[in-house]
């Protein structure tokens, strides 16, 4: 197992280094002369030249990856064309907002993905069979921001019940901590901010969670039914045991391996997926500020977030990984080659 | 006794014939799947809406880029059944000449990357060894980034406009089929007719070509189909975002984000665009599930 992890942390700095490569080279390569964009069209031709040199563009393409790099590893992203602070400190600022709608939102998933999942397994070809499946089939073919402006319009606009942008009430904006507001203000005793807050989380998680809990059901349905139909299910129901215990103690154990894969995946490309969530709901999250870094060029900004989440999605990965070794003995260490 | 050789042989050669094409017995038992065969249907009626506002574009009731203030912002009615936007301009008009953008950027970001990634998967898959690694390797780094954002951050160093946008679509969805290819040619690359072939003297890409993709066709067809629904997707993500067709151009995800403003005043805006986008998501989707179950009859059993 030890031996496992180890080779499998090794094999990840070849597959790190190839994503920091394609990230500068689609942003150095591919995008225009940043000069012309962040100076403006009416900068002299000397100014632009004086910026590249400042900004280090007219070193060749490789020292300025090899630049990239050292920096990168010593935690400098570069600074914004704009703000002019470090991009680091960009992130750090609104990162803790992106990380708390994207873990509410794998675990409202996991929650609702599983259960429907195995309940339409179980009952299967039944009324709630086909209405979860029906659901899930809806969840992948809607654009998660139409979703997340329908619920607007409900919520917010007809009901009054939740609003519809931001984190929190400004007023009842805790200061300091983890930056996750609903364990700073639960731990600071501070419960109208945590209801606050909570408020506010509600529309987004569910509009950001939709795609993935029906990835999930669907996953956990077939990888239900295949385990419902082995031999040692039969022997169970054979010796008597009820069908709750059998689903209960012998199914869904065995059921929730690949299960638990697709929920690691997941949480990576809910990271992707709250691009557009934060965009609907004005969630002042990294995703929503990648976006108009993108609509203003701010190149080392754009650079460093899709740099961040592809590191964090392949630690996931790999994390996911040695979960699924954990959980099936069955798997042998080495089948990964190939 | 040289003649009985003949009609035995050619007994074996109708033998050999007689097993039903795998196309044929694909659509035998997709005609059965109700779903599958109505977003067959859906999907010819959205490709004749597509080809028929581009060559007949005066079909349409009203000119869908025709900017007209003093007729702006009409909620839906007779005169305007899915209402009007905030130049004037009709709504349903617009969605119909928009499904010309959705199907042609699904179309050609699926070839794109169905055509790179059957190449690569192909070799990697066939040659093995070193170049296998390497490109092996590099699909996984391209599948280590969030496609959606890899697609952002191609758009962000291409600039706007809808034919980048077929290009980072495209471009982020190379490894799914990279992989398939790879691996079905791997589970045929030893079998007699493969052996056969090379032995007597077919070059590499011959044997490629006419023995093995055929094998695997199937398989990139279901994917592909799925593929569509998926560009679909993208292409409405990023012309949300403000990174797809220039105006006046219609496309279904732009007009919801320029609609995003007044959605509380206006939903009707918003509403039938995206319901435009959800059914030829979920008709590619259920085509692409009939298809899969099928081919593989194991899986519509559950």
């Amino acid at each position: 197992m030890f031996k496992y992890t180890v080779k499998r942390i090794l094999q990840l700095i070849p597959v790190l280094l190839g994503v920091s490569i394609i990230v500068f080279l689609i942003m150095r390569v591919f995008s225009p002369d940043p000069a012309g964009v962040v100076l403006g069209q009416h900068a002299t031709p000397d100014a632009m030249q004086a910026w590249r040199q400042e900004n280090g563009l007219n070193n060749p393409i490789w020292l300025q990856y090899w630049n990239f790099l050292i920096d990168a590893l010593h935690g400098d992203l570069g600074t914004s064309y704009y703000t002019h602070s470090p991009v680091t400190q960009e992130i750090a600022s609104r990162f803790p907002a992106t990380v708390e709608l994207a873990i509410c939102a794998i675990i409202l998933a996991s929650i609702f993905g599983i259960l429907l999942g195995v309940i339409s397994s179980v009952k299967k070809n039944s009324l709630a069979d086909h209405a979860s499946m029906i659901l899930a089939l809806i969840g992948v073919s809607m654009p998660i921001f139409w979703s997340g402006m329908l619920m607007i319009i409900l919520f917010s606009g007809t009901w009054h019940l939740l609003p519809s942008s931001g984190r929190i009430d400004p007023m009842l904006q805790p200061v300091g901590g983890t930056g996750l507001y609903l364990i700073d203000t639960l731990f600071s005793g501070d419960f109208e901010a945590f209801g606050n807050a909570l408020q506010h989380l509600i529309l987004p998680t569910v509009a950001l969670s939709l795609y993935s809990m029906a990835i999930i059901t669907r996953m956990t349905r077939s990888s239900m039914l295949e385990t419902l139909d082995q031999d040692y299910i039969r022997t169970a129901e054979a010796k008597g045991l009820t069908r709750g215990r059998v689903v209960q103690h012998h199914a869904l154990r065995n059921a929730m391996i690949p299960v638990t894969t697709v929920i690691g995946l997941q949480f990576g490309s809910l990271l992707g997926g709250a691009v557009l969530t934060e965009t609907v709901f004005a969630w002042p999250g990294i995703g929503k500020y990648t976006v108009e870094c993108i609509l203003k060029s701010d190149f080392p900004v754009v650079q460093g977030v899709v740099l961040l989440i592809a590191v964090i999605f392949v630690l996931l990965n790999l994390v996911v990984d040695i979960i699924y070794a954990f959980l099936d003995p069955r798997i042998k260490y080495a089948k990964k080659e190939g | 006794m040289k003649k009985r050789r003949t009609s035995e042989a050619a007994a074996s050669a109708q033998i050999l014939e007689k097993p039903e094409s795998l196309w044929r017995s694909m659509w035998d038992s997709l005609k059965e799947n109700r779903a599958a065969m109505i977003s067959l249907f859906v999907i010819a009626a959205l490709v004749l809406i597509a080809v028929t506002t581009a060559i007949f574009p005066k079909i349409l009731p009203y000119d869908p880029y025709d900017q007209d203030l003093s007729q702006a912002k009409l909620w839906p009615s007779p005169a305007h059944i899915c209402g009007t936007d905030q130049n004037g301009r009709d709504i349903f008009a617009r969605i119909l000449v928009g499904t010309q953008i959705s199907l042609s950027v699904g179309l050609a970001a699926v070839t794109i990357s169905l055509v790179i990634g059957v190449v690569l998967g192909a070799i990697a898959g066939y040659r093995g060894g070193k170049i296998d690694a390497v490109i092996m390797r590099f699909m996984d780094i391209m599948l280590s980034i969030p496609s959606i954002l890899l697609a952002i951050a191609f758009m962000a160093a291409l600039g706007k406009g809808i034919d980048k946008a077929v290009i980072a679509i495209g471009l982020v969805s190379i490894p799914e089929y990279a992989r398939i290819v790879r691996s079905q040619i791997l589970s045929v690359k030893e079998n007699d007719y493969v052996q056969a072939a090379r032995v007597i003297g077919d070059k590499d890409g011959r044997i490629i070509f006419r023995h093995i993709l055929p094998n695997v066709t199937s398989s990139i067809v279901v994917r592909a189909t799925l593929g569509i629904s998926s560009a679909v997707l993208d292409t409405a993500a990023l012309g949300f975002l403000g990174l797809g067709v220039q105006p006046p151009l219609a496309e279904w995800g732009d007009m919801l984000g320029r609609a995003r403003g007044m959605i509380l005043q206006f939903p009707y805006m918003l509403i039938f665009p995206g319901l435009a986008i959800t059914i030829t998501v979920l008709a590619f989707n259920l085509l692409g599930d009939g298809l899969r179950d099928a081919l593989d009859p194991k899986s519509r059993k559950n």
